[in-house]
């Protein structure tokens, strides 16, 4: 809850700064056009939906079993987290859980490093990113410490990570190192959803214009 | 020598409930936030421990534990200090965080808090005037005026929260009002849920194509500039952005309803938890407790009109009453005395402490439902100052329902005030916040069915 989640996912889709962001209730959905191995003979263009999930993970069970809808056939879990807020990076473990359609960790307990249990995500097939928003309201004499927190975060769920500030585009232009890790997670995700069997290219695909459709559902956490 | 041993309890108990406070604030209020601005843990825990030790002082002065002089000396002192608190502190740190949050004022923020808490002292003052509380031989800052107006405050909040508490209460408890939900209900609205999120989805990627072609094609932007620029799109791009247009449009109507939909869902989830929990033991212990407490609320709705209508506000305590009862229709013989100083301490100790756990539930429910990571503590801060006056004007409710003997300190200290009017006050605002929320509940659930028909 208010971390930036409706701002990340109109920067992502439209390239612009949302002016003017409210509270989200429920479920929003939005749209990005992806290229697929940009730059590269084998280029296509994807439909990337990116299903923007509200609310906290202490929400009543009620409203957490209607969210638990919208979790079916994922194809890819985007983690958002407030980087001036340290209780936010740790619901993230809960989130996960929660997304993952695992048994939910204790509730009312702060879910500390201790109880996150590695296994977990060993089999997990579903490619995962990390981001952290509100970079620029972080003074840059707590930077480092803050950055190297939020890198152990990313290793642990064995995904990469991204920290940006959502009202600059900047962090995203493209040929960026945020840019680039980006893209190769959507490329990742369209792989899984498209590639699965036997690594088969789906046949009769016509060049750039013919579009696919990816469900990705970027889950968005406090 | 006894006054510092006094002394001693006192401050013991005090930073005691100053830690309980701590611990409060910590684990429950700011259990998904950081807490940036130790200030505002501070002042709550200082003002939860203030009020609970004004508590703490009237059963002592029940039991009769301590001195009576040092009794007197620390009521007084916290008397002082917790108006100081609510008066001047509290008020001022809203005002300052308010202002932070505003980033224009930020150089001067000292200037602006100042400013603002200003304000709401004319107000505050303004306050007394309507209200007939005050013999006017009392000077500007004495404790009176201050505490009349607290008082006014507080105890407008409590008979608010009394009145829609007494409604709330049978109708959560009581599964006569339970709406019957079934699996297949949820499932129907929640396969319409996703397929409005579906049309949602196809008209967005609609809408994500055709930016990209115009993209492409180097209009960057489809809004005309200039006056040339609107006459080319009059002749050349209309039907491209108009199109765009009434898609968008169809969009935004999409979300409402996915919105609405979303809510609908969650609310049939809630209905049909309580549903499951009604069947167990527990529910049905509580739907029993509904069933009395309905009978008891209904009471006291009737004992606040008549009081208001034939004017008149009790004399008697009900403790003494009680035992006068049984003492003169029962024919039980018991030594007065002795009972009633027991007997009163249970109760109010009952009556202090149930509204303290529902003042503090109802508070964390309120915080949790309009909070968000800037606006933390100011509404911590405004829950603080709403506590503050709730306890203050518990003190001065309470005196109602203690015997003769054991008020004497509660007017010594507290001063002149007009205590009848706060009881009418009371009853007056009771009664009206009872009737408006049993409207209002009657009105949302005659609403939620037909919801469900369409």
């Amino acid at each position: 809850a208010g971390v930036g989640k409706s701002s990340l996912v109109h920067l992502l889709c439209h390239n612009q700064v949302l002016g003017n962001p409210s509270w989200t209730v429920g479920c929003s959905v939005d749209v990005r056009i992806h290229d697929y191995k940009e730059g590269t003979p084998e280029e296509k263009t994807y439909y990337i939906e990116l299903w923007d999930v509200g609310g906290s993970v202490g929400s009543a069970t009620s409203v957490k079993s209607t969210r638990a809808v919208f979790y079916n056939s994922l194809n890819g879990i985007i983690l958002v987290h407030d980087l001036t807020n340290k209780k936010s990076s740790q619901n993230l473990y809960r989130w996960s859980l929660e997304a993952l359609n695992r048994d939910v960790a204790p509730t009312g307990v702060l879910v500390t490093n201790g109880d996150y249990d590695r296994e977990q995500f060993a089999d997990n097939q579903i490619p995962l990113l990390v981001i952290g928003t509100k970079l620029d309201q972080i003074p840059e004499t707590k930077r480092s410490e803050v950055l190297t927190r939020t890198a152990f975060l990313a290793e642990d769920f064995n995904a990469e990570e991204i920290n940006l500030d959502c009202t600059n585009p900047r962090y995203l232009a493209a040929g960026s190192s945020n840019a680039v890790k980006l893209s190769r997670f959507f490329d990742k995700v369209i792989e899984k959803r498209y590639f699965l069997r036997d690594g088969n290219q789906i046949p009769g695909f016509s060049e750039r214009k013919r579009f696919g459709g990816g469900a990705l559902k970027s889950l968005h956490y406090d | 020598m006894s006054f510092l041993l006094d002394s001693s309890i006192m401050v013991t108990s005090q930073v005691l409930f100053f830690g309980f406070g701590w611990l409060f604030f910590m684990r429950k209020l700011f259990k998904d936030y950081e807490v940036r601005q130790y200030v505002v843990q501070v002042i709550f825990s200082v003002t939860f421990a203030f009020s609970c030790t004004m508590f703490e002082l009237i059963i002592f002065e029940i039991l009769g534990v301590l001195n009576s002089s040092s009794r007197y000396f620390h009521w007084k002192l916290n008397l002082c200090v917790i108006l100081l608190i609510l008066v001047f502190m509290v008020p001022f740190y809203i005002g300052y965080f308010i202002v932070s949050n505003i980033r224009l004022l930020h150089r001067q923020k000292l200037l602006f808090a100042c400013v603002l808490w200003l304000t709401f002292m004319y107000f505050f003052w303004k306050l007394g005037d309507p209200f007939p509380i005050l013999s006017p031989k009392h000077g500007i800052l004495s404790i009176e005026q201050l505490i009349s107006r607290v008082g006014v405050i507080g105890v407008t909040l409590m008979a608010l929260l009394s009145g829609f508490g007494a409604v709330n209460c049978p109708y959560t408890y009581m599964s006569y009002f339970l709406r019957n939900v079934t699996d297949a209900d949820i499932l129907a609205l929640e396969r319409r849920l996703l397929q409005t999120m579906d049309m949602i989805v196809s008209k967005k990627k609609r809408i994500a194509v055709a930016h990209r072609t115009m993209f492409q094609r180097g209009e960057v932007h489809n809004k005309p500039t200039g006056f040339w620029g609107m006459i080319k799109s009059v002749t050349t791009s209309v039907a491209g952005s108009e199109n765009l247009s009434l898609i968008q449009q169809e969009v935004d109507a999409l979300e409402e309803l996915s919105r609405q939909l979303f809510l609908e869902t969650a609310d049939l989830h809630a209905t049909k938890e309580r549903i499951e929990y009604s069947k167990t033991f527990q529910g049905k212990y509580f739907n029993f407790l509904g069933y009395f407490f309905s009978i008891y609320c209904v009471w006291k709705i009737f004992m606040a009109t008549i009081n208001i209508v034939f004017d008149r506000v009790g004399k008697t305590d009900p403790v003494t009453r009680g035992i006068e009862i049984t003492v003169n229709y029962l024919g039980i013989q018991f030594d007065v005395k002795f009972w009633s100083q027991h007997i009163s301490f249970i109760l109010v100790g009952i009556i202090i402490i149930t509204s303290i756990r529902g003042l503090l539930i109802t508070l964390t429910k309120f915080f949790y439902a309009i909070s968000s990571s800037k606006s933390s503590n100011v509404i911590v801060l405004l829950l603080a100052q709403i506590m503050g006056m709730y306890f203050v004007s518990s003190v001065l409710l309470i005196r109602m329902s203690m015997p003769l003997e054991y008020r004497t300190i509660i007017t010594e200290v507290l001063g002149e005030l007009q205590f009848n009017f706060y009881h009418r006050w009371f009853d007056v605002i009771f009664l009206v916040s009872a009737l408006s929320s049993i409207l209002f509940l009657y009105l949302a659930h005659k609403q939620a069915p037909e919801k469900h028909m369409a």
